[in-house]
């Protein structure tokens, strides 16, 4: 069968209507599953509120389970998958590599997920999305869990196969785009993770089904954070495209210097990874010196790369604004940001949520000693909302806003609703994780049914701030719930309902990059070095100030406990 | 030069990176060699440092270890369930055990003085969260931590268990009394 094409009439991107159908449906499940993991959300949410206590305890570890699993994973790999499509064939503008693979991948994901749901909801496998041997979830469990991983690792290498294809076919001149390059940092994290996975993932499938006699519980934590943190770093590389791609988009903003954007993605291909450690820093059995040099991403590399792209991000969008005029004092760039478009709202909230509130709290979580202050409290599912939901859910929503017209021909529904989505979703989740964070720093434990302890031989009674900071993050958990459900059902109405829109000419030629359209003019008008930015000098200079205070408090903090040796 | 499209100037990487940028990228890598020599600065200066002592164990030594420890330190039971409060020994070793859903036994630790706090699980991964202070530390079956602590407040703390371990999680809840 001969590859088409189809023109966009509205961007001039190109699409492989093969690949354009693969994104689509990699899309449409992901939102599905982020529809799941959304409701589970809400029981999760409702039982860890104290005053309303919804679900008993074996319900509660169901849903949290089933949530865990529905968001880090299926959700936000099944739209990874599409946003790879993406980067590759589109943005090359060439076919993609082997799409029959590339189905492969969509339904081994598909199958994967379904019996690891099916796994966790007949209630055998409350173990969390961690599941810590020697706990043990049933056979499917893991099953579910690795047949979805060959399909994301077959998903991969569609995606360097594409990256063939567009060079031997000579489809662009000179690198890559930016954004792709992201895409493929993603994609060589992605694979590091899942060959993790696999490393750990059989062998305790094989444990429970009576195969193997026993799963070093060290061990298994070890090497499934090579795999559980890691698929966080896909997506950090994979929204940090985002977020280029969508100021590219919604501002015409060039990067201000390739060279130190694509640098930036290089040291996350080298370090990032290393934040495994994170998770083992109160560990036994692991040495000072290998936790100090594997949290910091050997010397804090990593943390210097986002804060680069932090820089770079809105140093971009300020550069093309001011470009276009907007140039009294500080700030008139920021003001007259395109504030109603959903696309570029929830990618500036995006933004900035991630780097003030995930990126600070991650580090200072993940500092060697400060650890103990917050390990398995609260503050981490409070630090990872900020990071891998505003950062991460947060910047495919606003990618989505943007693809519904371009990849599903469709126009959105209820245009005033979409522009509120990213602001309703946004503020709740960044509140939301700044009073889980506070409850954490009270010591309140993450993934624990009952502040009351009932059932325990004796009492403790909580400070009555922790009180107030869970009851703030049920009614902020609440309105986020509200905010996700408001996107699923706008993007799925748009699909079924919104205005059917011109959808191009489809031919077997494949176009070069045209002259004349809103994605190409951008490019080869001079270029954007060396313009000042100001407001984001001031922007940056208020995050590492924020920085650095709320990271010495943490040292004040630990100097006040018990001492340790 | 969009981040969608290809790099206009092929030679991309020969371009001068501005003043602004050199400058925040300078500061970053400042502030990261900071964060990275605090925590070595920590381990020699600091008084917070989380022990690396470990043995590897199995339930059946821990617990004749364990066992002796308190019988013969024992200073009274408490509650219904008779939970032993339990002194450290001579040597300022005290061994507390977590399997489902309990620490065992209660400690009766002294301000200002420094133990060695052997921490085992008999099961499944727990959590030692010594509240109100705020301590947490991973405790993993098979392997013995030996913690060194020195308690600063006098009171009555709670170990609640902050690792997920099963249905009676919430119920897991430990007790140390500093004098």
């Amino acid at each position: 069968m001969a590859t088409t094409y189809r023109n966009c009439p509205r961007t001039g991107l190109q699409f492989d209507t093969a690949a354009e159908k693969l994104m689509r449906w990699n899309a449409v499940v992901g939102v599905v599953f982020l529809l799941v993991g959304g409701i589970m959300a809400l029981f999760v949410i409702l039982t860890r509120w104290p005053s309303v206590k919804l679900l008993p305890a074996d319900q509660f570890y169901l849903v949290l389970t089933a949530h865990g699993v529905d968001m880090l994973l299926v959700w936000i790999i099944f739209f990874e998958m599409a946003v790879l499509y993406f980067c590759s064939s589109t943005l090359l503008r060439c076919r993609l590599a082997t799409p029959k693979w590339a189905w492969v991948q969509f339904w081994l994901m598909l199958v994967g997920a379904a019996i690891g749901n099916y796994a966790v909801l007949a209630g055998e496998s409350s173990v969390m999305f961690t599941s810590y041997a020697p706990m043990m979830a049933s056979p499917l469990f893991y099953l579910g869990l690795i047949l979805f991983a060959v399909g994301a690792l077959i998903g991969c290498f569609v995606f360097l196969g594409t990256l063939v294809v567009a060079k031997n076919e000579r489809t662009y001149e000179g690198s890559i785009p930016l954004v792709t390059f992201g895409a493929l940092t993603a994609c060589i994290i992605a694979i590091f993770t899942i060959a993790s996975g696999a490393v750990i993932l059989i062998p305790t499938f094989l444990w429970s089904v009576g195969i193997l006699k026993e799963i070093d519980a060290l061990m298994y934590r070890v090497i499934w954070w090579g795999m559980g943190h890691s698929s966080q770093q896909i997506n950090v590389s994979a929204h940090v495209a985002i977020w280029y791609a969508i100021a590219a988009i919604a501002v015409g903003a060039k990067p201000l210097s390739e060279k130190v954007s694509r640098f930036a993605y290089f040291l996350y291909i080298l370090f990032l990874q290393l934040a495994c450690a994170h998770h083992l820093l109160s560990d036994p059995g692991l040495g000072s010196s290998w936790k100090v040099l594997n949290t910091s991403y050997f010397m804090y590399f990593a943390v210097m790369a986002s804060m680069i792209h932090g820089f770079t991000v809105p140093g971009a969008i300020e550069a093309a604004q001011r470009a276009k005029g907007y140039n009294n004092g500080l700030f008139e760039w920021l003001r007259k940001a395109p504030w109603g478009s959903p696309a570029f709202s929830g990618m500036f909230i995006s933004l900035v949520s991630f780097g003030f509130l995930g990126g600070i709290s991650g580090v200072v979580l993940g500092t060697e000693q400060l650890n103990m202050l917050m390990h398995n409290t609260f503050y981490v599912p409070g630090h990872f909302h900020a990071t891998v939901v505003s950062g991460t859910t947060l910047a495919f929503m606003a990618l989505t806003y943007f693809l519904v017209p371009v990849l599903f021909k469709r126009e959105l529904i209820a245009p005033k609703l979409c522009a509120l989505q990213p602001y309703v979703f946004g503020i709740s989740m960044g509140v939301l994780s700044l009073v889980m964070m506070g409850a954490g720093t009270l010591g309140v434990s993450r993934r624990h049914w009952d502040m009351a302890f009932s059932g325990a031989p004796f009492q403790y009674e909580w400070p009555g701030a922790a009180y107030l900071m869970m009851g703030l993050t049920g009614i902020f958990g609440v309105i986020a719930v509200i905010g996700g459900a408001m996107f699923c059902l706008l993007i799925v109405g748009s699909l079924l309902w919104g205005k059917k829109l011109d959808e191009g000419k489809v031919t077997t030629e494949r176009t070069p990059f045209p002259p004349n359209t809103v994605a190409a003019n951008v490019s080869g008008h001079g270029d954007a070095e060396h313009a000042s930015v100001p407001g984001t000098v001031v922007l940056a200079m208020l995050l590492l100030v924020s920085f650095v205070l709320y990271y010495f408090v943490n040292w004040k903090y630990l100097s006040e406990v018990w001492g340790l040796s | 030069m969009s981040a969608i499209l290809p790099p206009a100037d092929r030679l991309w990487w020969k371009q001068p990176i501005g003043k602004q940028e050199w400058m925040w990228i300078g500061l970053a890598f400042t502030w990261a060699m900071i964060m990275f020599v605090m925590m070595i600065y920590w381990h020699i200066n600091g008084k917070q440092n989380l022990s690396t002592e470990t043995y590897k164990s199995t339930p059946e030594m821990f617990a004749a270890k364990a066992e002796k420890f308190i019988a013969e330190n024992t200073v009274r039971t408490e509650t219904d369930q008779n939970i032993p409060v339990v002194k450290a020994n001579d040597k300022g070793e005290v061994y507390l055990t977590a399997s489902l859903w309990k620490w065992w036994p209660i400690l009766e630790l002294e301000k200002g003085k420094t133990y060695k706090v052997h921490l085992f699980s008999m099961d499944y991964n727990h959590g030692f969260s010594l509240q109100p202070t705020n301590i947490n530390i991973q405790v993993v079956p098979g392997y013995e931590h030996v913690v060194k602590m020195t308690p600063t407040q006098s009171g009555t703390f709670a170990i609640v268990c902050n690792e997920f371990c099963g249905i009676g999680h919430h119920s897991m809840l430990g007790r140390i009394y500093v004098k």
